[in-house]
């Protein structure tokens, strides 16, 4: 039985059929969408690198079936630079050696963007390492990766301090 | 993963007819669901999708004084909720202390109690294991087990019931609502979980088509507010399930106890109230004795069930120190480090960049 399903996906809305419910939406995005910035690690939820924003929420989209997600707003890796100018967490993500081989960066990248957006680590390292501990990276560069959070973080809020004395609307992540 | 049909019901009459089928299951998430069915552990034949469903994502505050969190509500939503941490806050502990933020995000509330143990036999489809398959044995008996069961178990299963969640919650009384094919009915969190016996398979007191639309805290569990704390030892300080986890709350007056409440987790195939225990602390002042004299009636009957006998003293030692960290106060914001034990301590002791 085949099964319509609209999604919106990096700003752009998607009408797909799907002719198998078993579809995540990771397998969705990388086989029938071709956006494979979003990477299968474990494909259980242990690893992280398939983290996507879901209505704003970042969630393992190795654990969603795509079918049960009808209608959601998704944003991936492909998603969140303008043009060439990168988000404010890739930018630190170089700038701080945030990575190694890379496979786990898009996934540590999108965690980071939902995080921020959840306002709960602050600028304190040991909240940051707690709320990225879903994902892992097996060259270890956690270091440069606590670094590059607390970068974006500090260079998104001088951001926001300028938006807002300008009384310029606060710019969605 | 076994191919199956999907169902999205419309209503809740519906999706409790579409899952009252052999064979069906509900979807919520499918944080835990979707693992298992890839793993070949759960093979529904129709996936019944509750996550469309309205009405079920609310928390309420209730005339009486309570509070009734919707069976959609996720994991950090309920957690995030200012007026429901200050109000439990040993539950949003114990909510941040489970998994990762990502799957906290996903995760239901209702999914939360319902999940399956993390018994690595029940997990290996190729292992034998009474709760998966009734009757084909247990692997887990003399097998890879420092971590299973002390309390509860029998020689058919020697699982954990894996839930951070539901161990303040069950020492707090919280109710479960249930929609059935006979309508709505509610149940002690603490009749949810069955303990194995001879029938390890038959998990909770859940019937076919059963749904859960709620679960409720009563006016009283607000008056542990001042004293309640969640502790948990992992094998890793974050994104583990539980060694041993205990929740204390107290109320305490004039110096006194008037009022003990003490669970277990990663103990049984249930979230374990210490009921006996409790009755150590009433109208006693809180001392480092009395809290032993507790931790002590606590483990009273527990026996290891293979390699696991250190987690009968852990528990002991993570009783003493849940109700002397309750004592103490609960904190004004839940550690960098929730629920972990080297919270207090955490520049010294966790790796630092």
């Amino acid at each position: 039985m085949n099964h319509s399903i609209s999604l919106t996906v990096n700003g752009a809305r998607r009408e797909f059929v799907l002719d198998d419910p078993r579809v995540t939406l990771l397998d969705l995005l990388r086989e029938r969408l071709h956006l494979t910035g979003t990477k299968m690690g474990c494909d259980r939820g242990q690893c992280g690198a398939c983290t996507i924003l879901v209505d704003g929420k970042r969630i393992n989209s190795c654990l969603a079936l795509a079918i049960s997600h009808d209608g959601a707003d998704i944003l991936t890796i492909e998603g969140v630079a303008r043009g060439d100018q990168l988000h404010p967490v890739q930018a630190a993500f170089i700038a701080h050696d945030g990575f190694q081989c890379g496979f786990c960066t898009p996934g540590q990248i999108m965690s980071a963007i939902g995080m921020m957006s959840e306002a709960q680590a602050g600028n304190d390292p040991e909240r940051i390492r707690e709320c990225m501990s879903g994902n892992l990276c097996r060259c270890g560069a956690y270091a440069g990766i606590v670094d590059a959070v607390l970068d974006a973080q500090a260079s998104m809020d001088e951001s926001n301090q300028r938006c807002s004395v300008r009384g310029a609307p606060h710019e969605a992540i | 993963m076994k191919q199956f049909d999907y169902v999205r019901p419309a209503t809740v009459a519906e999706a409790v007819a579409a899952a009252a089928q052999p064979g069906a299951a509900y979807l919520a998430a499918g944080t835990n669901l979707l693992d298992l069915m890839k793993g070949g552990v759960s093979r529904p034949d129709r996936l019944v999708d509750v996550t469309h469903l309205d009405g079920l994502d609310q928390i309420e505050c209730l005339a009486d004084g309570g509070v009734r969190i919707g069976a959609l509500v996720s994991n950090a939503d309920l957690a995030h909720d200012a007026h429901f941490a200050k109000s439990y806050p040993a539950v949003a502990e114990a909510l941040l202390s489970g998994a990762s933020a990502q799957l906290r995000n996903a995760a239901t509330i209702g999914g939360n109690l319902l999940q399956r143990t993390r018994c690595a036999y029940f997990y290996d489809a190729a292992s034998r294991c009474n709760k998966r398959e009734a009757g084909s044995g247990c692997d887990a008996r003399d097998g890879e087990n420092r971590t299973h069961a002390v309390l509860g178990w029998s020689e058919n299963c020697i699982a954990t019931h894996p839930s951070d969640f539901c161990v303040p919650l069950v020492a707090l009384d919280a109710v479960v609502e249930i929609e059935g094919r006979n309508g709505r009915r509610e149940i002690a969190l603490d009749e949810l979980h069955r303990l194995p016996g001879n029938t390890p398979e038959r998990e909770s007191a859940l019937e076919p088509g059963d749904l859960i639309v709620a679960v409720r805290l009563p006016a009283a569990a607000r008056g542990f507010a001042a004293h309640a704390r969640y502790l948990k030892v992992r094998d890793r300080t974050s994104y583990a399930f539980a060694v041993v986890s205990a929740a204390a709350a107290l109320q305490i007056e004039n110096g006194k106890i008037v009022e003990a409440r003490l669970a277990l987790g990663g103990v049984a195939a249930k979230p374990w109230r210490a009921r006996a225990a409790e009755d150590v602390l009433r109208n006693v002042a809180p001392t480092a004795d009395a809290f032993q004299e507790t931790a002590w009636r606590a483990l009273t009957d527990a026996k290891p069930s293979g390699d696991n006998a250190f987690k009968i003293e852990l528990a002991r030692r993570i009783v003493v120190r849940a109700l002397s960290l309750a004592a103490a106060g609960t904190p004004a914001r839940i550690a960098a480090l929730p629920a972990s034990p080297f919270a207090s301590t955490s520049g010294a002791i966790h790796a630092r960049a």
